[in-house]
């Protein structure tokens, strides 16, 4: 190991220091250390010292500081695979496609939750040391991973797709018209950036449960898909605790597939809930009509081949396109 | 998704290792530049509306009207006939351009970053003061949720408005085009295109609907819906345009009214 090294220094590879001998040797690091290894002679050039989170849950964290040579393209995540490579083998990443598809290597990088194998070191500043944590919101387990789980237990809280229970699947007929907006919400990765960066999961502790936008984003592609039957807003209001959104947009600004979560997901979901609980004149109307149920708003099913619009589902086993689930469906036209 | 659903209620977040307290962050950009940029503004316009409506004219003296050319912060015309005279007949119908601007999304955002710092900025740790956030679930904050309701009053109001604006064209002396018809014309454009990119007048013409294709009426109200999303997308530019709009032309009509400026028209 040696003192805090300028940029450019990189290729020279001052002190050799065998990945094995890395921790062991130097100890925890601390901030303005350099750790460094043996770098090829053709990767000489630029240089970016990497100051990544170490250290697992319940012990000293800390942060250790990586000088990596930099090479065209290089993305964050190259970078920490160099350190695995040549200095710290110890060091857990989580990551799988490389290509921004799996969602897989979230982590906070300058203090911005972003994919790492989607930001380029060539859009940073290598003057300065480059911070790599992990997704502050969610429990820590070691170095830049963290426990997500919590975000599969919220997954499975919500009424999944409700076709009509009693059409098959050969017949369900929609336009691309109904869907477009739908498939803007499928090409969420599940990175749970937006996750991280939502302010009431990351800084409140709050009474009640918030399903966070990501849960927001599943919800709405459910909602306004044109055959599914039952009617979430109950959930959104009561457990998904919509309420606790302040749309200030920060999941929106991390999405890595550029999902316009809160104008497109979370605002219609608010209206949609405004529309059964907020709305004077639609309240009004109830009241006039010695409150009735509600008329089925966005119930409007496409006239199918061969006989009439299907009733609603009573059958949770219905053959969804996402697996269905056991949760009996609510009906979408129940009295409100 | 497979598995047993269960009950939401319960699942609390597990605790993560954000930084807290006031602006602790390990972001190195300058975060704070737009709240107190966007706060500063704010600021400045709502106090410009507040001496305008309620300070300039029982106070000073200086008219809401000149040359035929009505402040939009009185608009629609109210006649004063009958008011105290230290309060102004603007605080009939202010109310609503202030609750559907209060409550629109793009604003209740602006002001959540700028002046409640909830957040300050995206990954930007907050006051602690917000320990028991229930946000828009609670009273004061679940009113957001009549955002719709002034939707429904700004409407009626847009479109007196409307009348207004072109009847500055032909007052009672003859046609003209004056820079102040102009002016007006400007400023209620661009208060059609905040009202139409609300988030609440796209959901209702055509985002409660599940199915676009089913019938004639969802299949217009889905093009129409269309041509709403697109002014959706602006919808924070088409927001501060028109707020500065209101306050120059409510500039000009009093500098008109105190004879500082001459209005330049062609008559016609």
């Amino acid at each position: 190991m040696t003192g805090p090294r300028q940029p450019g220094e990189a290729g020279r590879a001052v002190t050799v220091v065998e990945p094995t001998e890395v921790t062991a040797a130097s100890g925890p690091a601390t901030a303005g250390q350099v750790i460094e290894a043996a770098v090829p002679a053709e990767a000489a050039g630029a240089t970016a010292t990497l100051r990544v989170f170490r250290g697992e849950a319940g012990q000293d964290t800390r942060f250790e500081d990586f000088a990596v040579p930099v090479q065209e393209g290089m993305v964050v995540l190259d970078a920490l695979h160099w350190i695995q490579g040549n200095a710290a083998p110890d060091l857990a990443v989580r990551w799988n496609c490389k290509a921004a598809k799996c969602g897989s290597c979230s982590a906070e990088v300058n203090g911005h939750p972003r994919l790492t194998c989607k930001t380029r070191l060539s859009d940073l500043d290598l003057a300065e040391p480059i911070t790599v944590e992990p997704m502050r919101s969610f429990p820590h387990i070691r170095d830049l991973v963290t426990d997500v789980s919590w975000n599969y237990a919220v997954n499975r809280t919500i009424q999944p797709f409700t076709p009509p229970a009693d059409l098959p699947q050969s017949e369900w007929r929609w336009q691309q018209a109904d869907i477009d907006r739908l498939q803007e919400f499928r090409k969420c990765i599940e990175c749970f950036l937006c996750q991280d960066v939502c302010h009431v999961l990351r800084s409140h502790e709050t009474e009640r449960p918030f399903m966070g936008p990501r849960y927001l984003v599943r919800t709405a592609g459910l909602e306004m898909h044109p055959i599914d039957q039952a009617d979430r807003r109950p959930y959104l209001k009561e457990l998904g605790n919509i309420g606790y959104c302040n749309i200030t947009k920060c999941c929106t600004e991390v999405c890595p597939e550029h999902i316009a979560i809160t104008d497109n997901a979370i605002i219609p979901l608010k209206e949609r809930v405004a529309d059964r609980y907020y709305d004077p004149l639609r309240w009004a109307w109830r009241v006039l009509r010695g409150r009735l149920p509600e008329l089925p708003v966005g119930r409007e099913l496409p006239v199918f081949p061969g006989g009439q619009p299907p009733a609603a589902s009573a059958d949770p086993q219905a053959d969804g396109s996402e697996a269905a689930g056991t949760s009996p469906p609510e009906r979408r036209d129940e009295p409100s | 998704m497979t598995g047993q659903a269960t009950s939401l209620r319960g699942i609390l977040k597990p605790r993560g290792t954000a930084p807290t307290g006031a602006g602790a962050t390990s972001r190195r950009d300058d975060w704070l530049a737009a709240p107190l940029n966007v706060g500063f503004w704010l600021a400045v316009l709502v106090l410009y509306a507040t001496f305008s409506a309620l300070v300039w004219e029982p106070v000073f003296g200086v008219a809401h009207e000149a040359d035929g050319y009505l402040s939009p912060f009185y608009a629609p015309f109210v006649s004063g006939e009958g008011f105290p005279a230290w309060l102004s007949p603007a605080l009939v119908t202010l109310w609503i351009p202030i609750g559907f601007r209060v409550t629109c999304y793009y604003f209740r955002r602006a002001y959540y970053r700028a002046y409640l710092a909830d957040p300050p900025a995206c990954a930007v740790g907050e006051p602690r003061i917000h320990g028991r956030y229930r946000m828009e679930n609670a009273l004061p904050f679940i009113l957001q949720n009549l955002h719709r309701l002034f939707l429904y009053l700004a409407v009626v109001l847009l479109a007196i408005h409307w009348i207004e604006v072109v009847t500055s064209f032909f007052p009672a002396s003859g046609a003209r085009i004056g820079l102040g018809s102009v002016l007006l014309l400007a400023d209620i454009t661009l208060l059609t295109g905040y009202v139409s990119s609300c988030h609440s007048l796209r959901h209702i013409v055509g985002g409660r609907l599940d199915c676009f294709s089913c019938s004639t009426i969802n299949r217009t109200r889905h093009g129409a819906w269309k041509i709403l999303s697109g002014l959706n997308a602006n919808h924070m530019v088409w927001a501060w345009a028109s707020l500065f709009s209101i306050v120059l032309v409510d500039i000009y009509i009093h500098l008109l009214a105190l004879g500082v400026l001459v209005d330049p028209a062609i008559r016609l």
